[in-house]
């Protein structure tokens, strides 16, 4: 048996350490580490509940509109308020355009730089992936980055700025949208839409979003050719790699659903467990600190009970992440987990035939790209210039409420708590906290912790390359994880 | 000769602490031409970048003893987050992965190498955010704790060129303060930065938030928003601090386009120290007897009540009622007599 730790981890969002043992050539066990440690919680206790929208954006640099949406929904939810339908269009419209640029960085900048690596030289296909994708020096990285860049001036123009715009507001979008940047945004949407349909698909939208099967996919990339498409150059790798017999968890997803609009949702929640939908019981949500450098009951807490005060002295801890436990269970969270649980034929059936793993949760991703662009240009063209964006929802002097949105990594919580105009008690659960949560006080492993055992370990490999897939497959962002 | 000119460019280590990675994020966002065709052509190149670089794992700590040990020139280490010394001065609040040591241990051994050191935003410039509240991890700057000097490297630090740390400022910093800052420093013609009072290059602390602010006729006025998405000026009642801080913003866009004040939220002087704990309500003007605590920079308070006073009588109903409004109720076409 052989032990490695493995850090930094780059080309995922903040610090990451993994711990393996392998035994005959695969990883037995794994242990996944956040060095690091923020606070959040314990900054906001105290402060006013309206502050909680200057400081929650700075949660996170990669998902921060997904902490402002969050955080408005939770004191949203304890005031009881709504917002107006141009608020909630435009609300979807700029957690949109963050979700997709994650999904659009994460498969240019962050994975699939690793297939350009020397380790793969003398595959067929190594050649055309090191011209495109090599890190820092292939075609993407200037084209995909313009072509991302190009499409945050959406932000520009709905939210001022990207990260941390203060634009989401509870009452609704503190932004009115003319007529001539209703315009704009659908120049812009129309200019990222013409990149993915020439460079990432190489074919329209809508059919990507029709694929309706794994044979059906299959099928689209043989006739397509890996040639002018980089989804198809993804394929041709996963199969050669074998991405869809890697990285398989636990298999039990969830999802709080995403992009709501007058009481519905764009992708509706639930939990999708062997074979089955369920709905989502957000009560059922307990943080575990066996693992962690935490002090606090011993018993797992829901998050409107829970507390968050790091000790290092914890001798059985090993991270700084909490264990969020679904009904005593862990979860996997994320776009492969939103498409199942919504209900998509293509995911459905490719988790219904290899579950879990690297390739499923690339190609996940990549349909959302899909899928979500013309939703977009949906709720652009239907922006009632003139029509309110805001309303006023006062104060919120005393009362708890839940902000559950859908962040581009999966499941994002706020549970804020507010005493005399003051927060009593704000907790976070984001994505990669369950992902990436350490073992319960039963012992389970987190989804990662699952997801990693069996991965190959070459004889001298001292940073296995599958295991930075199995990694990078599920978009960490440990700043998050870590608040 | 020009750093450009030299075979392996000018290199450049960036690491990343106690922040949210926003910087990064930020830098990304460059354009017209892209991050990297923009580094490539001042001849900048990365040791080392989290977000971007191939290296991962033991490759990556074998360059960074390389660049303590002087194997590998070190041009210019650039940080961004906070330095995290929490727990007790420990710094285990963060370990560097894979290196059994805190953050801050690898901090002071390369910024002593390093020909310049940079604090990439207000959380590595001052503490930021990351310091807001109780301060949980004992979070500062790398050169400062809030608005004194000191933080983690000391006020007598200075980097191999001899300059102090240059502190790049802003809750995000925008791609183009970055990028002129290490442009600059990289084309050895140009010479050293010039840095204002906080040490942050003058290149954008040399304009106020207001300087071409949308909403300056408003200013002009006295014409006020009073709750969020009214067009109106947010400096008497909604807490904006355009007229007081230090920033290009409302002249050089973010993300194409926008700022924070074109977003409909005032400027919350995030370039600042300390800004993370305005003593106050972020979105409310703070006022002694009507009149608010801040005023513009270099302003006078008896001119300002006095100007405030009679920009208010001659407001016209247009600006009047627009201010309060989420679009424009009455365009400047429409009025032809002026009430």
């Amino acid at each position: 048996m052989s032990r490695l730790v493995v850090g930094p981890f780059n080309r995922v969002e903040g610090d990451l350490e993994v711990r393996i043992e392998a035994e005959a050539g695969q990883v037995s066990s794994a242990w996944v580490n956040s060095p690091m440690y923020r606070g959040f919680e314990q900054i906001l206790h105290g402060k006013d509940p309206g502050d909680a929208l200057v400081y929650a954006p700075r949660i996170c640099g990669i998902c921060s509109v997904s902490q402002s949406v969050a955080a408005a929904h939770a004191v949203r939810d304890a005031l009881g308020a709504e917002a107006p339908p141009n608020g909630e269009r435009l609300t979807n419209l700029v957690l949109a355009a963050e979700n997709l640029a994650d999904h659009f960085t994460h498969f240019y900048l962050f994975f699939m730089p690793d297939f350009a690596r020397a380790a793969y030289e003398g595959r067929a296909w190594h050649p055309d992936v090191v011209r495109r994708f090599r890190a820092e020096q292939g075609a993407a990285a200037t084209d995909a980055v313009a072509a991302r860049a190009a499409f945050m001036n959406l932000m520009g123009v709905l939210a001022g700025k990207w990260p941390h715009t203060h634009t989401v507001q509870a009452g609704g979008a503190a932004k009115g949208v003319t007529g001539a940047e209703k315009l704009r945004v659908l120049s812009l949407l129309g200019q990222f839409r013409r990149y993915l349909e020439e460079h990432t698909f190489g074919d329209r939208l809508e059919t990507v979003a029709a694929l309706a099967g794994g044979s059906d996919l299959a099928a689209w990339a043989a006739e397509r050719g890996p040639e002018g498409s980089d989804l198809a150059r993804f394929l041709r790798v996963a199969e050669d790699v074998g991405l869809a017999e890697l990285g398989r968890s636990h298999d039990r997803f969830m999802s709080y659903g995403s992009y709501p609009f007058q009481g519905e949702r764009l992708f509706p929640g639930g939990v999708f467990a062997g074979g089955d939908l369920m709905p989502l019981d957000a009560d059922a949500i307990r943080e575990d600190l066996y693992s962690s450098w935490m002090s606090g009951a011993r018993e797992p807490v829901h998050p409107y009970e829970g507390v968050t005060l790091p000790d290092a002295e914890r001798e059985e801890a090993y991270s700084w992440c909490k264990a969020p436990r679904l009904a005593g269970r862990p979860v996997e969270v994320g776009a492969l987990a939103r498409q199942v649980v919504a209900g998509h034929p293509l995911i459905r059936e490719l988790v219904a035939e290899t579950g879990g793993n690297v390739r499923n949760r690339v190609v996940a991703r990549l349909l959302e790209l899909a899928r979500v662009v013309p939703a977009m240009e949906a709720w652009a063209r239907a922006i009632e210039p003139g029509e309110p964006f805001y309303r006023e929802p006062g104060a919120l002097q005393e009362g708890e409420g839940a902000g559950l949105v859908e962040a581009a990594r999966g499941s994002l919580g706020h549970w804020i708590r507010v005493h005399n105009g003051r927060i009593l008690n704000y907790q976070i659960v984001a994505p990669t906290t369950w992902n990436f949560s350490p073992r319960d006080r039963d012992g389970v492993p987190g989804p990662l912790e699952a997801a990693l055992e069996g991965a190959p370990v070459g004889a001298d490999e001292r940073t296995p390359v599958a295991v930075q897939h199995v990694v990078r497959s599920f978009d960490p962002c440990m700043v998050c994880t870590v608040h | 000769m020009a750093a450009s000119e030299r075979e392996d460019g000018f290199t450049v280590l960036w690491l990343q602490s106690g922040g949210c990675g926003g910087c990064t994020m930020s830098l990304l966002c460059a354009e017209a031409p892209d991050l990297f065709t923009t580094l490539d052509s001042a001849g900048i190149r990365f040791l080392w970048h989290p977000s971007f670089s191939e290296a991962t794992g033991e490759e990556v700590t074998a360059m960074l003893e390389a660049v303590c040990a002087g194997e590998t020139r070190l041009d210019a280490l650039c940080v961004e987050g906070s330095l995290l010394r929490g727990p007790n001065g420990t710094g285990r609040f963060h370990v560097l992965a894979g290196t059994d040591t805190p953050m801050v241990r690898w901090v002071e051994r390369l910024a002593a190498v390093a020909r310049y050191t940079l604090a990439i935003g207000t959380c590595a410039a001052f503490g930021g955010v990351t310091s807001a509240g109780p301060n949980p991890t004992e979070a500062c700057g790398l050169q400062y704790e809030g608005e004194q000097s000191g933080g983690l490297l000391g006020d007598a630090y200075r980097s191999g060129a001899g300059l102090p740390v240059i502190n790049v400022a802003g809750c995000p910093t925008h791609p183009g303060w970055v990028l002129e800052t290490l442009m600059t420093l990289a084309l050895d013609g140009m010479g050293d930065p010039l840095l204002d009072d906080l040490a942050r290059p003058a290149l954008y602390t040399d304009h106020l938030v207001h300087h071409g602010c949308a909403r300056n006729e408003y200013y002009e006025y006295k014409a006020s928003a009073e709750v969020p998405s009214d067009l109106g000026c947010m400096m008497e009642h909604m807490g904006c601090l355009g007229t007081q801080a230090r920033a290009d913003c409302n002249i050089r866009p973010w993300n194409g386009t926008g700022s924070c004040t074109d977003g409909g939220y005032p400027c919350v002087n995030c370039t600042a120290p300390e800004f993370e704990e305005p003593g106050h309500h972020f979105l409310e003007t703070p006022k002694v007897a009507g009149i608010p605590i801040g005023l513009p920079t270099d302003m006078p308070k008896a001119w300002f009540v006095a100007l405030a006073s009679l920009a208010k009588s001659a407001t016209p109903r247009r600006v009047r009622e627009n201010a309060v409004a989420d679009h424009i109720v009455n365009s400047p076409a429409k009025e032809h007599d002026g009430e």
